[in-house]
């Protein structure tokens, strides 16, 4: 334990605490600008320094661990002279483009500079010029807006392993790129948006699409459908000023309604269909001696990442689509053919917590139906966006329910959102379908929670069935590359992108940490529990499109429908723009 | 992306610049442009090239050619000869740069009775253990393993006073005690003879004419703190260092004074070469750790430091080439030898490379605590033509400048800083009357600009803009409030800049703004130069 003196009161925290650690815990809120609590210390940015008591150079309070007796002051003349100054340095390079930027009002750089009343910058105003990144359908990237704090780069590298992003080049002319330079399509980038997370500017962010939307709602030819993803029921609240944590499921369906959509249908459902299908691929393999451990597919940053990176284990991964795509299939033909619309005049809307679904939508394999079977993907910001625009609140709205055919389903579908979820539900079927009885407790509660890596064995019929589950792709790459050595000792595997799984999608409100990530996680097992259906096979509407529409599980409607493919890619990809309908790149 | 046939590099080192490199450089542009070759040749300013008292120096790749003491009447001869026709000029060709050591009469000037750093600089064939042996080479290290304790090694080096060289006086007993302390499987002993400080090159001198005093040094330091690996980070220019501490590693072993098990002690130490990779900044020690990891060279944040978290993670210990070839001797004669020379806070002499505007040109070693106008006056000759002399610098990175004021105070790491200048690592550039203090201040802080990792906000952005003010001054468009936007920017670049690079980097233009102001401000308030030489 160490004693220190923060601004002339004590305080005691453990030996090797951060001084901005031991100062909150007095209610001293030092500003921070590079720091991230789930990130790795940068301490670039040099906005939280401090003066200590004997040491003639200030230090950083993100980094600067505490010792018995130290005496700090956070407020002193030089401290507040050095802080401005480095604002003052960081904005003289900065567009100061709030009016029209992404990021105005949730951006870290504008909250401090409206914190020390910025009103002059005496450096001319110099920007660096630099080409902005369009390449991809998911995320944009506006280096002019960077301020070089890394954040991303260590999300990218120590948490998402998938290592895109580098600082390059030197001095004044440093950057934050892909190598070379390089667009982010250029790269092995799964399009997890996590940096945009990491980025306390509007330096990266998602694709906004919002206007393909409104034109489609506008348009009157169109019958514009939307599906609402798991982990949105839980975080749109935040776009519209509620807490994290609000489940808010019946008022979301009732504001797409007000937007204009025909329709407003339920990813839960294609969640629960999912959970038929791959729990009977699993079956399959088991009894077949197909190839083990499988691995669940329905993250599509996952699957970019293992194109890249583990070519040689695309065969572990099922087969099936992920639930947003199995719904694009569906309303396009199942759907159509119930409603009697011709296909090509509905417009599919999904409403996801993820940037990576803009690319896995835009794949050109994503067209079973015979038409782009996702039109267009929002994330939970974008419809933040086209809400608050349409000056919709949350406040004053009613609960109502989704749509049929496609709009009941269980609490199964709903803990897809967060990491362990898809185990559980797939759990919760594959053990009822084998084994012909009732489970005895229904709660897997070794695969929930944010530890990185979770392991679980659950006795179905004869067997142990072993199982872990991943998120993150840093902590999805260890269990790759024991599996890659022959060592990952287990049948399944869930694997999600994001840490925390869906709820800390890269297309989820901002802020997102690993505190709201575990809060929205929380609110969809709340959900389950309160929902009428807990198994997916027990969902009605999931026996009514089998009998009218697909058959059995993984019949012949369904291999066609609902099940797809991989493409092994390089890790750096030359790009083929292939289209939809054509064969991939 | 544009390619071109041929580059020519022209020195923008502040010794260079002192020799009017920039008009040479603009006359090139002029001539290549003139002659229609802009598209073909392209003129790039540089920094440092390394044979700084030659300026202007320039090179012309692909060929690698080097012109020295080029004057702008020479550029059309170059232009037409060589870029146009491909001949070399050869009357402008030297030979490779070689400077040596000045030779002075010691106790006449400095009742100095032997060189300690410089001992066999010059004395010795460098490529002959033989010789080195034959000078007591060897004989600490025998000492150590044979008599002394570790710990009764570093107690030595703690009561010899001795502080690091590489610029940060950092004493050297003082941070071997810590790796000594920490516990570890592995530990590191890492030679920075990285050397980047624009018209330096002391170290270079020392590896070249006594490369085993380096690796007793390091050796010493191994048993020392109980680390059985070194490494010496060479700047990559530094040819023919690197060939003869190559030599010098093999030499070594091969007579058993390196390897394992040396004198039959059980103590094993090895000593690898690794090529700088050609930032200033990787000099810095952290720096210089994660280059020979492999990694972007920048400095890491400290804490945790080197003694404790170094290279791989593990206790190292880094030191200049000078603090180590003060090693040696210190084991052999002992602390109250070494104590002898310079003063009572800073023991022990000072190996400078004496540059610029000074007749007697190289490398001096000299106690510490002597003044700078005896090293100018006494050593160095005088300043040429008897002009007035105006300001010295002490080096590019910890050093500052010492103008007349300050020519009677004693040189060394604790004294100057009480002065608002600080001591540095080796160079000693002396300017005289003819040069304008906002040309070199401009001059100064473009190195900086350009040497800055970018890493942290004051440095990346505040070097950049140090730079800008003061090129604005230079161009008579500096306007009121310049100087103090000047002196608060460099005061936060000071103290918070995340390594010695951002730190030290105001140093100049504040004891420049401090010294000099009214010079600052008639290029700001009348438009003019009060020497006449700048180009306002
Ligand atoms: C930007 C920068 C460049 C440096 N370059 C060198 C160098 O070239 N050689 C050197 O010995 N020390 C250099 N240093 C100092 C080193 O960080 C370190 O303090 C030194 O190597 C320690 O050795 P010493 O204790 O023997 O002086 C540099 C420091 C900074 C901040
Ligand atoms: S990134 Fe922040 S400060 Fe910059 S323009 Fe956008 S909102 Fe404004
Ligand atoms: S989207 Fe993910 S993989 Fe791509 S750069 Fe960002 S963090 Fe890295
Ligand atoms: S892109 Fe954003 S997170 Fe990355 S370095 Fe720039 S400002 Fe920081
Ligand atoms: S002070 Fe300069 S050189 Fe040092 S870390 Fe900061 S930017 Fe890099
Ligand atoms: S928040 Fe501490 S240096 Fe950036
Ligand atoms: S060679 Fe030009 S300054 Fe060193």
């Amino acid at each position: 334990m160490a004693m220190v003196t923060i601004d002339g009161r004590k305080v005691e925290v453990d030996a090797g605490t951060t001084i901005l650690n031991a100062a909150k815990k007095l209610g001293i809120d030092i500003p921070t600008l590079c720091h991230h609590p789930d990130l790795a210390v940068q301490a670039v940015c040099r906005i939280c320094v401090v003066e200590i008591e004997g040491q003639k150079l200030l230090q950083p309070a993100c980094a600067f661990p505490v010792q018995d007796g130290m005496v700090v002051y956070t407020n002193t003349p030089r401290v507040r002279q050095a802080r401005k100054v480095n604002l003052e340095l960081l904005l003289a390079r900065h567009p100061q483009d709030c009016l029209q930027c992404v990021r105005n009002r949730s951006c870290e750089l504008q909250a401090l500079a409206e914190r020390f009343g910025m009103r002059e910058i005496r450096f001319e105003h110099k920007l660096r010029g630099l080409p902005e990144d369009h390449s991809t359908p998911a995320i944009v990237r506006e280096p002019d807006k960077c301020i070089l704090c890394r954040r991303c780069v260590s999300m990218c590298h120590d948490v998402q392993a998938a290592g895109v992003l580098f600082p390059s080049r030197r001095g004044a002319d440093t950057v934050v790129t892909p190598v070379f330079g390089r667009g982010l399509d250029e790269v092995a980038c799964a399009l997890c948006g996590q940096c945009i997370h990491a980025c306390p500017v509007g330096a990266i962010s998602e694709r906004d699409d919002t206007e393909r939307v409104w034109q489609a709602l506008a348009d009157p030819n169109k019958h514009v459908v939307v599906q609402t993803a798991p982990a949105t029921r839980v975080s749109i609240g935040e776009e519209m000023g509620l807490p994290p944590g609000q489940i808010i499921t019946g008022k979301l369906v009732a504001a797409l309604r007000r937007l204009g959509f025909d329709k407003v249908m339920d990813t839960d459902f294609t969640a629960d269909l999912t959970i038929i299908e791959e729990g009977n691929e699993f079956l399959k393999r088991l009894k077949e001696g197909g190839v083990l451990p499988m691995i669940t597919s329905c993250s599509p940053g996952w699957i970019k990442f293992g194109e890249h990176f583990y070519p040689d284990l695309l065969k572990h991964i099922s087969t099936c689509k992920s639930p947003q795509q199995m719904f694009g299939a569906l309303v396009k033909t199942y759907y159509a053919r119930k409603a009697g619309i011709d296909p090509k005049d509905i417009f599919s809307v999904s409403l996801m917590p993820c940037t990576a679904k803009k690319y896995e939508a835009d794949r050109p394999e994503m067209c079973d139906s015979g038409y782009k079977d996702v039109d267009v993907v929002l994330t939970s910001r974008e419809l933040g966006r086209m809400l608050r625009e349409a000056g919709i609140r949350f406040e004053d709205l009613p609960e109502e329910e989704h749509d049929d055919p496609m709009g009941i389903s269980t609490g199964a579908a709903a803990i897809f959102g967060a990491t362990g979820g898809v185990m559980e539900a797939a759990l919760r079927t594959v053990y009822e379908v084998a084994t012909g009885s009732e489970l005895p407790k229904i709660d897997f509660e070794e695969v929930r929670g944010l530890k990185g890596i979770k392991e679980a064995q659950v006795k179905v019929g004869d067997l142990d069935v072993r199982v872990a589950v991943a998120h993150g792709l840093g902590n999805a790459k260890k269990i790759l590359d024991l599996l890659r050595e022959g060592k990952a000792n287990y049948h399944f595997i869930e694997i999600m992108c994001c840490p925390g799984g869906c709820v800390g999608g890269g297309g989820q409100p901002i802020p997102t940490t690993m505190e709201i990530r575990g809060i929205r996680g929380n609110a969809l097992y709340e959900a389950d529990r309160g929902l009428p259906y807990r198994k997916s096979h027990e969902n009605p509407a999931i026996k009514q499109i089998y009998a009218e529409f697909l058959g059995e599980p993984l019949g012949e409607v369904s291999h066609h429908l609902l099940h797809t493919h991989y493409t092994p890619r390089q890790k750096y990809p030359s790009v083929a723009k292939a289209v939809c309908g054509e064969a991939a790149g | 992306m544009e390619f071109y046939r041929s580059h020519v590099l022209v020195c923008g080192g502040t010794p260079c610049v002192l020799e009017g490199c920039k008009g040479v450089r603009d006359a090139l542009i002029a001539e290549v442009k003139r002659r229609g070759l802009d598209r073909e040749v392209k003129v790039v300013e540089t920094g440092c090239l390394g044979p700084c008292d030659l300026g202007p120096v320039i090179v012309v790749y692909p060929e690698g050619t080097l012109y020295q003491k080029v004057r702008v009447s020479d550029v059309p001869e170059i232009v037409e000869q060589h870029l146009l026709k491909g001949r070399v000029v050869t009357r402008l060709v030297g030979e490779a740069p070689q400077a040596g050591v000045v030779k002075y009469e010691e106790p006449t000037y400095l009742g100095v009775q032997e060189r300690i750093v410089l001992r066999n600089c010059g004395v010795i064939d460098p490529e002959s253990i033989e010789e080195y042996i034959a000078r007591d080479g060897y004989r600490a290290l025998a000492k150590c393993l044979t008599e002394m304790k570790p710990a009764d090694v570093i107690e030595a080096v703690k009561k010899s006073g001795l502080v690091g060289r590489g610029g940060a006086a950092f004493p050297t007993g003082l941070k071997w005690s810590f790796t000594a302390k920490a516990d570890a499987d592995q530990k590191y002993i890492l030679c920075n003879a990285d050397e980047g400080e624009p018209g330096t090159f002391k170290d270079r001198l020392i590896l070249e004419g006594d490369p085993h005093s380096i690796l007793e040094g390091m050796a010493i330091a191994g048993y020392a703190v109980g680390a059985d690996k070194g490494f010496i980070y060479v700047r990559g220019e530094y040819v023919l260092s690197i060939e003869r501490l190559g030599k010098a590693i093999e030499q070594a072993k091969a007579l058993g004074l390196l390897g394992s098990n040396i004198f039959g002690s059980g103590f094993s130490f090895d000593v690898e070469i690794r090529k700088g990779a050609g930032a200033y900044v990787c000099g810095e020690e952290t720096g210089l750790i994660e280059s020979i990891e492999g990694k972007r060279g920048e400095p890491r944040i400290k804490p945790p430091y080197p003694g404790t978290e170094g290279l791989y993670g593990k206790p190292t210990v880094v030191n200049n080439v000078e603090t180590i070839a003060n090693i040696p001797p210190i084991l052999l004669n002992g602390p109250d030898w070494f104590r002898k020379f310079g003063t009572e806070r800073c023991p022990g002499t000072k190996v400078f490379t004496l540059t610029g505007d000074i007749n007697n040109k190289g490398l001096i070693e000299v106690p510490m605590g002597i003044t700078l106008r005896r090293v100018i006056y006494e050593i160095g000759g005088g300043i040429p033509g008897g002009r007035e002399f105006k300001m010295a610098q002490t080096g590019g990175t910890s050093g500052g400048c010492l103008p007349k004021e300050l020519l009677d105070v004693p040189m060394d790491y604790f004294t100057l800083p009480e002065h608002g200048s600080a001591l540095g690592s080796g160079a000693l550039l002396i300017m005289d009357a003819s040069h304008c203090i906002v040309d070199i201040a401009e001059c100064f802080m473009r190195f900086f600009e350009h040497e800055s990792c970018g890493k942290c906000t004051p440095c990346r952005e505040g070097t950049a803009r140090l730079h800008e003010i003061v090129a604005k001054i230079a161009r008579g468009e500096g306007k009121p409030g310049d100087l103090e936007l000047l002196d608060e920017l460099g005061s936060v670049m000071q103290v918070s800049s995340l390594c010695g690079l951002g730190q030290a980097a105001p140093v100049p233009i504040k004891t420049m703004l401090k010294y000099f102001r009214d010079e600052f401000e008639a290029h700001i308030n009348d438009r003019l130069c009060p020497t006449g030489t700048c180009g306002i």
